[in-house]
């Protein structure tokens, strides 16, 4: 994603780090340490996610929820592996719309060692690194549709996002040209800045995830019944996971143990801490209490703001886009219950909005002394860099809304997403999956088969016997 | 015999449970259960949205016992679960046709 910076002109000579293009780079350890450890923790977002979701659904749901996030681990990484880094990462096919599908199938001209050239880290921890942005993306659009939806719906769903959705956007704004290779139109033909996925992951999340709730409809009491979080202290560890994880997200962005990735570290963790405290602000003076759901959601937005502007603002830009992505998405939650779309747990909300402030707000604080060296409006570099911004996340939310609408409401036409009414009432973990979350009661009942053997008899071991007789 | 059932704050059980080993009472039926009365529920906020919480978490005791214990018990539970406060719960008895203790098959008066 950042290979923004060498080819962006002057920026290349900021940045020491930075091999011209025409050079073979040759593989730096201390870089490859980083984005493996930084994969390792993108990685670890999910089941982060799977808890901050689990939580926030009713106790009848909370394993569907997870299995949603787990389910798009799965499915996305094989897809990505077969065909989703070729469409975002392969040679153009033409107008910087989508790469060759099939150059790198099974990621097989990666293995070999003479495959690493442009980076300075192997091309395929490279790939891997970006198929685990896709996987989070993919996770994150679950949360649009908690509490019913069919599971076999989902998985082909977000399969067909992966190829048809992330990775054309992932090309346009995070493949950049170099010596044989073109890439996306917006990062090299418009010069839109998204460091770490601003458009590609929370735009695209967001946009994607209000499409997939239009299609599906709203759950049975929307609007009505107490559909509160039946578990917040689960959303709180997740939360954790995710700002943790978050720095291999953006700092590993850097693609190497840099200035860049120290500076985006920073930066960060200030976005974090300002948009808790954004949001516990705004929901003190409008509901009278600062809530720890509100802590938790506040630092997300902030950290989705801070995405894409990691590299563009210092760190009071950083605490700026923080402050104003913790009050502006607090705010946005409610526009549900207004407009009638069931977007269960504010992915349109935290995400789309969150992604909308940290790609346009480039335009107006970005900061000529951070690492992508562009000036926004208010630090006087003008309305251009805005202009870019605007229309790279104009582009990529009209395009993420309506392919994904468009594969949501096949699959609905020709699967069904919705579970039954009744089924959904009774809760989708049983149905579903045949399991329920917490064992409340220890009168649960006796086995009646399955596995492939019979039920063994109890049996009271070699002493048992003669107890029995004493 | 009778059964005097009890509904309280949960932060007064421990209260009456002492009140009642003043008064003889050696066993009892303990119950986690949710209602609401005069005192109605309360409300919760979650990103903004509010929810009616109706139901307000509260302990059911009940106490089966010899008729002559029964004013004893009810003034001990009264006495000890009382803040003075909306929501402090009911006292009832009710009366009891039979009762058998699983161990030993002692019926009645012996079983309670």
């Amino acid at each position: 994603m950042t290979t923004l910076t060498s080819h962006l002109g002057p920026v290349s000579q900021l940045l020491p780090h930075q091999i011209p293009t025409q050079v073979v780079a040759k593989i730096d350890t201390g870089d490859t340490a980083w984005l493996l450890a930084a994969s390792a923790l993108v990685l670890l977002m999910a089941p982060g996610l799977a808890l901050f979701y689990g939580g926030m659904v009713r106790s009848k749901s909370v394993l569907n929820m997870m299995m949603m996030t787990f389910g798009a681990l799965a499915a996305i990484t094989i897809v990505w592996v077969l065909v989703g880094y070729s469409v975002a990462f392969g040679d153009d096919v033409g107008w910087g719309l989508v790469g060759d599908p099939l150059q790198h199938f099974g990621l097989q001209t990666l293995v070999a060692e003479s495959a690493d050239s442009w980076l300075t880290v192997p091309i395929i921890l490279f790939a891997m690194f970006q198929g685990l942005f896709c996987v989070i993306t993919g996770a994150l659009v679950s949360g649009a549709i908690a509490d019913r939806a069919r599971f076999g719906a989902w998985i082909v769903f977000v399969s067909a996002w992966t190829v048809l959705v992330y990775a054309p956007i992932a090309h346009w704004v995070f493949d950049f040209d170099r010596d044989g290779h073109t890439g996306g139109w917006l990062a090299n033909r418009v010069g839109t800045i998204d460091f770490a996925g601003g458009m590609a992951v929370e735009i695209c999340s967001g946009a994607s995830a209000l499409a997939l709730a239009l299609v599906v409809g709203t759950r049975v009491g929307f609007g009505n019944d107490a559909m509160r979080p039946h578990n917040l202290t689960l959303v709180m560890l997740g939360a954790g996971l995710l700002l943790f994880g978050w720095y291999g997200f953006n700092a590993g962005s850097a693609l190497g143990a840099n200035h860049t990735a120290a500076v985006v570290f920073v930066t960060t963790t200030c976005a974090a801490a300002a948009g808790s405290i954004g949001w516990l602000l705004m929901e003190r003076f409008r509901d009278g209490h600062a809530t720890t759901l509100g802590a938790a959601s506040g630092l997300v937005a902030g950290l989705v703001a801070i995405t894409p502007s990691g590299g563009s603002v210092t760190p009071l830009g950083a605490l700026v886009m923080g402050l104003a992505a913790g009050v502006i998405c607090g705010l946005a939650v409610g526009l549900k219950y207004r407009w009638r779309y069931d977007d269960s747990l504010d992915v349109v909300g935290v995400h789309l909005v969150g992604g909308l402030v940290g790609t346009i707000g480039i335009g107006l604080i970005g900061s000529a002394s951070a690492p992508t060296g562009v000036a926004g409006l208010l630090y006087g570099g003008g309305v251009d860099q805005l202009g870019k911004q605007l229309l790279g996340a104009g582009v990529v939310l009209v395009y993420a809304f309506v392919l994904s609408g468009v594969i949501a409401w096949l699959v609905h036409r020709f699967m069904g997403f919705r579970i039954d009414e009744e089924h959904e009432v009774t809760g989708i973990d049983l149905v579903i999956h045949a399991e329920t979350a917490y064992d409340l009661h220890s009168t649960a009942g006796s086995r009646s088969g399955g596995g492939g053997l019979q039920a063994p008899k109890a049996t009271a071991g070699p002493f048992g016997q003669q107890a029995s007789q004493d | 015999m009778k059964i005097v059932t009890a509904v309280i704050k949960p932060h007064k059980w421990e209260d009456v449970r002492a009140a009642l080993e003043g008064v003889g009472i050696t066993g009892m039926t303990v119950s986690e259960v949710s209602g609401y009365g005069r005192q109605k529920g309360h409300t919760e906020v979650y990103r903004g949205a509010e929810y009616d919480i109706a139901l307000v978490p509260k302990v059911r005791l009940e106490i089966v016992l010899d008729d002559a214990d029964v004013e004893g018990v009810m003034d001990a539970i009264v006495g000890s679960a009382a803040t003075g406060r909306i929501g402090d719960g009911k006292v009832w008895v009710s009366p009891v046709e039979s009762v058998v203790r699983v161990r030993t098959g002692d019926r009645d008066q012996s079983a309670v």
